[in-house]
């Protein structure tokens, strides 16, 4: 089970609609993915600045004195927005590296949820309608999202075990299927400096690709090599800072369709997550290829 | 003509009312609206009605069909017409994995695309895709026909039993025991009847070519065991 749903808008006047589109598309998929609830949204880059969303069960109060402690210790100006448990901080790049450092050493117990330029990640345990509420996924606008509801297999049911996971800065990746080579893959990519917060397959399938851009590999480049070097069934929906791509494995286990309009592309693994969006009537639907890299990016 | 608009009543409530029709007819058509990838629409219709649906159906759409017409003005989910017994389901564009799968009689047509598995373990089923289909198809196949106009995908019909397939395009691979076999003048004719049958009245049967069993894997032998 589990659902997974991506959104890659064409057309930027849609931009402030996109929490408002991507929030039936998530929660059209409760059945599949009762457990947890993830999304990333690539929104508006702030002055340069780099976003740190966090995450903590000890709700707003908490993550704002973190904020000003934060921002206190790295001496720099931290712009905070608050969202129900989770916190983005809008800081310089270099200070954005002292903060995660910061955390680590003197917060542990917050979890950083993702990095980047764009990315913001909000993910927590509860049905999509409950999480969409909490964060209010409806106000937030962006070029493009993914989205997860997830029913475990492969690790526990918390916050952290949810997706998408990030694994670099601007890439998440959200996967319906589970992997059986990801505690030796994990031990490799240990060995090469990743660190994981999880037992959970995804976080190393997202290492992986991570590692495989590190490496300089694009996006379409590093799915490829995954068809080689993960093990299991998977769809995977993958987000970088200029786009998003799509890959299913050679048996294609899982379910997935995607859909096409001048407008936007989107993903879904079952139709009725792309039910509600608007133009579908007339999109172009059809089942994504086993094997096949399907990428979009934004300026091509 | 009946109307039912799955946005506004219960897919319970219509599928009820369809299962009412077995042995008193009261509505022979039937006009749906808003499916929007629900699930198991119009399954187990066991009366001989003509069912329209408007739009695009999730999983198991006409599973276990008996008797009814029923044409999906759409793509359909996974395990479209799932075991169907007779009848017939038409999907306007294309479906998604094990189409057709375990179907037991009827017809299934395909204007676009099946994907992966189509007719997998089809026992008596006559399938027409007019498109493609994807691999693993007829897997297991053990009797009806399995006709693709475009291509297939790898392993086709792995592990035949029995079945009729018939591919007008290329074939990207035979799965284990299945072979192509001489296209004689009954399966022409079966072929053409087939096709008849499915409205396909617009391709010329020359290209086709037929794979069956090859017939080595139906009692256990050790030296098979290497396609096992």
């Amino acid at each position: 089970m589990c659902g997974i749903v991506g959104l890659f808008l064409k057309d930027d006047r849609l931009s402030a609609d996109l929490g408002t589109m991507l929030s039936p598309m998530l929660e059209a998929l409760s059945d599949r993915g009762p457990d947890s609830t993830g999304f990333a949204i690539y929104g508006e880059s702030v002055g340069g600045n780099v976003k740190v969303t966090l995450y903590s069960s000890a709700g707003a109060e908490y993550l704002k004195s973190i904020a000003a402690r934060a921002g206190i210790a790295v001496s720099s100006r931290i712009d905070l927005a608050i969202r129900h448990n989770h916190a983005v901080l809008a800081l310089p790049s270099a200070a954005a590296d002292r903060v995660v450092e910061w955390l680590s050493q003197n917060e542990p117990a917050i979890r950083i949820t993702g990095i980047g330029e764009r990315i913001e990640i909000y993910k927590d345990v509860g049905l999509p309608a409950e999480v969409i509420r909490h964060v209010d996924l409806k106000s937030m606008g962006g070029t493009h999202a993914i989205g997860h509801t997830r029913m475990a297999t492969e690790s526990a049911v918390t916050p952290s075990g949810a997706h998408p996971f990030s694994t670099g800065r601007d890439q998440c990746l959200v996967h319906n299927g589970s992997l059986s080579n990801h505690n030796s893959l994990r031990r490799m990519l240990s060995h090469d400096g990743f660190t994981f917060d999880t037992e959970n397959d995804t976080e190393v399938a997202a290492a992986y690709l991570s590692w495989r851009m590190r490496q300089g590999m694009n996006l379409g480049v590093a799915l490829e090599a995954s068809l080689t070097d993960l093990d299991g069934f998977f769809t995977f929906v993958v987000g970088t800072e200029s786009g998003f791509g799509v890959l299913r494995d050679p048996i294609a286990c899982k379910p997935a369709v995607m859909a096409e309009t001048e407008s936007y592309v989107a993903f879904g693994t079952e139709y009725r997550a792309l039910a509600n969006l608007p133009g579908i009537a007339k999109a172009r639907v059809w089942e994504p290829e086993p094997s096949q890299v399907y990428f979009w990016e934004r300026g091509q | 003509m009946r109307r039912v608009d799955l946005a506004e009543t219960p897919l319970r409530t219509l599928n009820a009312e369809l299962h009412e029709q077995r042995g008193k007819l009261t509505h022979g058509e039937w006009r749906i609206a808003n499916p929007n990838g629900m699930h198991a629409v119009a399954v187990g219709v066991d009366a001989p009605l003509s069912i329209e649906i408007d739009g695009h159906v999730g999983y198991y759409c006409g599973g276990m069909n008996k008797q009814a017409s029923i044409r999906i003005n759409g793509t359909a989910g996974p395990a479209v017409a799932e075991n169907i017994m007779s009848g017939s389901i038409h999907v306007r564009g294309d479906a998604s994995q094990g189409a057709g799968a375990t179907g037991r009689g009827g017809l299934l047509v395909i204007d676009g695309n099946a994907s992966a598995r189509c007719g997998i373990a089809m026992k008596g089923v006559d399938i027409v895709v007019r498109g493609n289909i994807g691999h693993l198809s007829a897997f297991m196949a053990q009797s009806g026909n399995l006709v693709v106009l475009g291509d297939a995908g790898e392993a086709l019909g792995d592990s035949i039993y029995e079945a009729r397939i018939f591919v007008r395009g290329s074939v990207k691979s035979l799965g284990a025991d299945c072979v192509e076999k001489p296209m004689k003048a009954e399966h022409q004719s079966a072929l053409v009847g087939l096709l008849a049958r499915a409205g396909v009245t617009d391709v010329s049967i020359s290209a086709f070519k037929r794979y069956g069993s090859a017939r080595k894997l139906y009692h256990f032998h050790a030296d098979n065991l290497g396609s096992y």
